[in-house]
């Protein structure tokens, strides 16, 4: 027998796409607007979801959580004390979120009960590069403890993030954080990308951190009714 | 490490292209890999021997094409290859720029078969 070549031309991860943009879809006539918190371990996603959520809540705005861990469910129990509708998503293991595991996790949800739902990915600078979850918005964190250079080490992640968080910066001192050099290489990784400064600790920054949010999900709804 | 799971996901879709054209056994499997895939090609190709094993494509080679960073340059109105991928600018004018027209692909190609 010769061989023959056949034409493929799929994507790989295509499943995840296609169930990726079901979720988009649901979202969108649900008028829920999703943020998937994406960083490495420890740079401060649960802090800032808790205060995050904290605060909506204490605005009025319906918010909830989904959060995906390698095992325990110690995020999701931090979480709920904000009131906010919390689940966990264990991954026993795996090292970032796929939509199915959304998807499985909304289960009963009245997703149009939402303004808000927060994804909080697993903590890995790599692997939740390529995995869409179906989210308006991908948020990276960048903790003044990891150093200025870490979108440089991983600029697949950096670039396909819509905003970046500078997070713990009560700590920028201590650490001899380079603020600037910190921003350029942010914006050499993705240019034009806004980036906040916030303190779970002290709370610094949350309230234009919020006003950020808040703008994303106007315009969002905005382009739902011209759409 | 989700290398794994991706090199998972070819072996269903080469089977399946394999089946569809009654073929009995795979030579070669080629993917295209953007440098901004957040894959590792190296780490692809170590895993799939292993996850071949007891599959049509048991003793096949992945072939990986790595694809470049194309951004589109909005002061030239061109495209331009980025070789480096610690600066998203215009490699003619320098530009900073996030419109990227190539460099996330993960697709598989095409099957060599017998």
């Amino acid at each position: 027998m010769t061989p023959r070549i056949l034409e493929v031309r799929k994507g790989i991860l295509k499943k995840n796409d296609e169930l990726a943009a079901g979720l988009r879809e649901r979202f969108r006539s649900a008028g829920v607007f999703v943020v998937n918190l994406v960083s490495g371990p420890g740079a401060g996603k649960t802090l800032l979801l808790e205060r995050t959520l904290a605060t909506l809540m204490a605005q009025g705005f319906r918010a909830a959580a989904i959060v995906g861990d390698p095992e325990t469910d110690n995020d999701a129990r931090r979480l709920a004390r904000s009131g906010a509708p919390t689940r966990q998503i264990r991954t026993h293991g795996i090292c970032h979120l796929e939509a199915a595991m959304v998807g499985d996790h909304l289960a009963d949800w009245e997703l149009a009960d939402f303004d808000f739902l927060f994804i909080e990915n697993v903590g890995n600078l790599v692997c939740t590069t390529s995995y869409d979850l179906g989210e308006s918005l991908r948020v990276v964190l960048l903790a003044v403890t990891e150093g200025e250079d870490k979108p440089l080490k991983y600029p697949a992640l950096f670039n396909s993030a819509d905003a970046a968080v500078v997070s713990k910066c009560d700590l920028a001192e201590a650490c001899e954080f380079d603020r600037d050099a910190a921003r350029t290489n942010l914006h050499a990784i993705r240019p034009g990308v806004p980036i906040l400064e916030t303190s779970g600790k002290t709370n610094a920054g949350l309230a234009e951190w919020l006003a950020f949010l808040t703008e994303r999900r106007n315009a969002f709804l905005e382009s739902q009714r011209v759409g | 490490m989700h290398e794994l799971s991706v090199v998972r996901s070819i072996i269903e879709l080469a089977t399946e292209a394999i089946r569809d054209a009654n073929a009995v056994r795979a030579i070669a499997v080629r993917i295209r890999v953007g440098a901004l895939a957040g894959v590792a090609p190296e780490a692809l190709v170590f895993c799939y021997d292993v996850a071949a094993r007891g599959t049509p494509l048991e003793g096949s080679h992945l072939v990986v094409e790595v694809v470049p960073v194309v951004l589109h340059c909005p002061t030239c109105d061109r495209d331009a290859v980025v070789a480096d991928i610690s600066r998203f600018a215009c490699p003619a004018c320098g530009t900073p720029t996030a419109d990227v027209r190539s460099g996330r692909d993960l697709e598989i190609e095409s099957v060599e078969v017998m």
